[in-house]
């Protein structure tokens, strides 16, 4: 092997080698942070993780928003028509989060059974709901036909 | 019947770009002068049939004409006049009817700076730009047509979202519009360039101004967009990856490599094929984002579908352009060889790694952006990519990026030794690594090793961009300048993203009048909480008094709005903004009693991420006015240029 195309192979390994590193690393970063959707009815059913984080969404029921006296913990419920989830979260709601209204919290289930969320999400607009939750309360058998969400930005 | 004008004028305007782009396109491959000639006054028409267009759609807004189904949607007669006319690109119709109008305005525009450029080239480009033309202005009357009438009038509009009665609102969209559509113009250059069977690379000098152009719009209303984020959304963050974001930045990315790219191929006549594959990518791209955030096919899969014909047009259109250059491209490329010829060790490799990594870094993100639209339109389930995702894949693909920007700008065209690179960067090399680590140590906190990274890179960008133009200072040209500038301005971008996100503190807590809270050595006292009335909506608002060291440093005002309207919510924060930190307030939910939930927080260096865009679109401004650029006129109307200008690099 010349020293020419011994330079080149080197440089191809590094390459390819480098590629695949990435690759690799790319596609297992894309993994962990992939999170899906699960409605109360499938959470009820045990179809949800127990371990790894994920989305949960639905309607607010209506009066059972409570909040701590104290602190900004603060704890609903969350239906499909069908099941109940009670949500958990520490922070400030988002604006246009109501009774109500459809929402979408990414979080991980409990020992206790209730969903902790780290994030809550709600719509800029009091039409919107969220796709998941159109979807999963139209599996619970509601009739979605009224109001379809405008686009945001 | 002014809205009819409106409408007319679009029609009109359709009927222009179909006979330009037949005429002038057929006329380049005939030859045929006359047809050419009317390439330059039928683009002229066009503009002035959108013009007025748009002038038509602005009148409506104005004049609170809700008999037009588009103005009652997003207009009220409530609505401040300013927000009456940003309303005009509120929404999809007249997002569309704007970026028609500005695509308008670049044609208009390579009308009257390509004085210069070989007849049938100015043709053909013209020709390309009117087939784009074409899609948009269908797209727009088939299924969007903005001038759509109700029948029954109602007596009040419905309102423009409260998110986007805002001042970066209003320039935002124009400025990132002129940068996607920007574009169109290296695009319809490169099709040019393989439809005249251009094997030369002058299409490569004349698109570059225009590129460069193009990306310094969309460096600013992409920082415009972050800015407005982060004052308007009231909770601090200014980048969220959120696929509206996304859709903007990768034509960025991709813009950045191709004007790395542009410069590498007009001066050396190398990587021409890589070259129009990215003039192509990028513009298609563009495309691509003006549809993911004007389709609704963001907000569901569902919505796409629901009205099929959008859906429908969107696909095929996108399909036509990317299909039909990929297909020119196809049967031009084994024409297109590069001469040139350059050594592992130059600079031409280090634009080859620029330019690669950015669009490793751009198909990252299309990945994130599009999986999980490609998998429910599947039917596989719903699901989305968390933002932690892209930045571990972002941050580490940037960091080489930035330390090939250091070797590059030292490293000779063509061939150079490794020896005498190093011997010009050590001195940086050492500095930036050493000041990083001691700042990074001195700043006791958890992520060191990020913010010893981050700042490194940095001040490694500073320093060699800073001993480049020292040394070259006998001999500078604008052109060098700006790339200096420029890359300056990414470096600030790296300081602030850095130390903002690693560094930042935040305090989320409930409380009542007179109640002090303290945020990275600052007291906030929240004196008092009062009701506000606003021309269409209604406030509460919380003065917030800041103390540092015992004394008063200034008040914060922020504020929870009710719409009237649509009796939306909407939170101003409070910011107190400096150069190396934001203090910024905002109110979050009432709760019981006069008790709220308030966002303290303590930003350092945040500013500097606007700030770098600043420097970047400065210097992408004083590169593309580099004489060398500059377009002369011969008796044969043929191109010279600059020579001593032609010998500095960009």
């Amino acid at each position: 092997m010349n020293p020419r195309r011994r330079k080149l192979l080197i440089t191809a390994t590094f390459i390819v080698v480098g590629v695949t590193a990435a690759t690799l690393l790319g596609l297992k970063a894309f993994q962990e942070n992939l999170l899906y959707f699960y409605s109360p009815s499938q959470i009820a059913a045990g179809e949800a993780p127990q371990t790894r984080s994920f989305r949960a969404g639905g309607l607010v029921v209506e009066g059972s928003v409570e909040r701590d006296p104290e602190s900004l913990i603060v704890q609903f419920v969350l239906t499909d028509t069908v099941e109940n989830i009670t949500v958990t979260y520490d922070g400030i709601l988002p604006d246009l989060f109501r009774e109500g209204q459809g929402i979408v919290a990414n979080g991980n289930l409990q020992a206790d059974g209730k969903f902790k969320a780290f994030e809550v999400l709600a719509k800029h607009d009091e039409n919107y709901m969220p796709p998941e939750v159109a979807d999963a309360l139209t599996k619970a058998g509601v009739d979605m036909s009224s109001g379809n969400g405008h686009s945001q930005k | 019947m002014i809205p009819e004008l409106g409408q007319f004028a679009l029609i009109l305007a359709l009927c222009m770009a179909i006979i330009l782009s037949i005429f002038s396109i057929a006329g380049a491959a005939r030859n045929n002068t006359d047809w050419m000639s009317l390439a330059v006054p039928l683009a002229r028409t066009q503009f002035l049939c959108l013009v007025i267009a748009f002038a038509v759609l602005v009148y409506a807004f104005i004049t609170n004409d809700f008999s037009v189904t588009y103005v009652a949607n997003n207009s009220n007669t409530l609505l401040p006049l300013q927000y009456r006319i940003s309303a005009v690109w509120g929404a999809h119709e007249g997002s569309l009817l704007l970026w028609a109008l500005i695509l308008g305005i670049w044609m208009f525009a390579v009308t009257l700076f390509s004085g210069g450029l070989p007849e049938e080239f100015v043709a053909r480009v013209l020709g390309v730009m009117g087939l784009i033309s074409i899609g948009f202005l269908l797209f727009l009357l088939l299924t969007s047509n903005p001038f759509e009438r109700i029948l029954m009038a109602p007596a009040e509009g419905a309102d423009l979202n409260p998110l986007l009665q805002d001042f970066g609102l209003i320039i935002h969209p124009p400025m990132l519009y002129f940068g996607y559509v920007g574009f169109s113009v290296a695009f319809s250059f490169a099709i040019a360039a393989m439809l005249g069977g251009q094997t030369d690379t002058s299409w490569a000098r004349w698109a570059r101004p225009w590129t460069i152009i193009s990306w310094v719009f969309l460096t600013l209303g992409i920082a415009l967009g972050s800015w407005w984020a982060y004052y308007e959304l009231g909770w601090g963050g200014w980048w969220f990856w959120d696929p509206v974001e996304n859709a903007s930045f990768m034509p960025w990315l991709a813009g950045t490599a191709l004007i790395h790219s542009l410069a590498a191929t007009e001066k050396r006549d190398i990587f021409k094929n890589w070259t129009i594959l990215l003039a192509i990518c990028v513009f298609s791209l563009s495309l691509l984002g003006t549809f993911l955030v004007r389709s609704g096919v963001l907000t569901s899969v569902h919505a796409f579908a629901s009205d099929p014909t959008r859906g429908v047009f969107i696909l095929i259109f996108l399909g036509v352009v990317v299909g039909g250059s990929l297909l020119l491209y196809a049967i031009r490329a084994p024409a297109l060889t590069s001469t040139g010829k350059f050594s592992f060790i130059s600079r031409d490799t280090f634009l080859l790694i620029n330019s690669v990594l950015l669009v490793v870094v751009m198909l990252t993100i299309l990945l994130g952006t599009l999986y999980p639209l490609i998998i429910e339109a599947m039917g596989l389930g719903k699901l989305s990519v968390g933002a932690p995702y892209f930045n571990a894949v972002f941050v580490p693909l940037m960091i080489p990026v930035a330390i090939a920007l250091g070797f590059g700008i030292f490293t000779h065209w063509r061939k150079d030794q490794w020896s005498r690179i190093w011997a010009k960067t050590r001195m940086a090399a050492i500095a930036s690594v050493v000041v990083g680590g001691l700042m990074a140590i001195m700043l006791v906190d958890s992520a060191v090793l990020k913010t010893a990274v981050g700042v490194s890179v940095a001040l490694w960008i500073f320093i060699t961009n800073i001993i480049s133009l020292f040394a070259r200072r006998k001999s500078l040209t604008l052109g060098f300048c700006g790339m200096s500038c420029a890359h300056i301005g990414l470096g600030i971008t790296i300081i602030g993203i850095t130390i903002s996100s690693n560094h930042s503190q935040e305090v989320h807590k409930r409380m009542g009048p007179g109640d002090r809270v303290d945020v990275a050595g600052h007291t906030f006292e929240l004196a008092k909480i009062s009701q506000i009335p606003g021309p269409n909506y209604q406030a509460t608002e919380a003065i917030i008094n800041v103390y540092r060291n015992g004394e008063i440093i200034t008040t914060l005002r922020s504020q929870k709005r009710i719409y009237f309207a649509r009796g939306n919510p909407m939170t101003e924060a409070g910011i107190d903004a400096g150069l190396t930190r934001d203090i910024y307030v905002s109110l979050g939910e009432p709760l019981e009693g006069n008790d709220w939930s308030l966002r303290f927080y303590y930003k350092p260096f945040v500013r500097w991420i606007w700030l770098g865009a600043l420097f970047m679109g400065l210097g992408g401004i004083l590169a593309a006015s580099d004489k060398r650029f500059r377009l002369k006129r011969t008796k044969k109307s043929a191109i010279i240029v600059d020579e001593d200008a032609a010998l500095s690099t960009a």
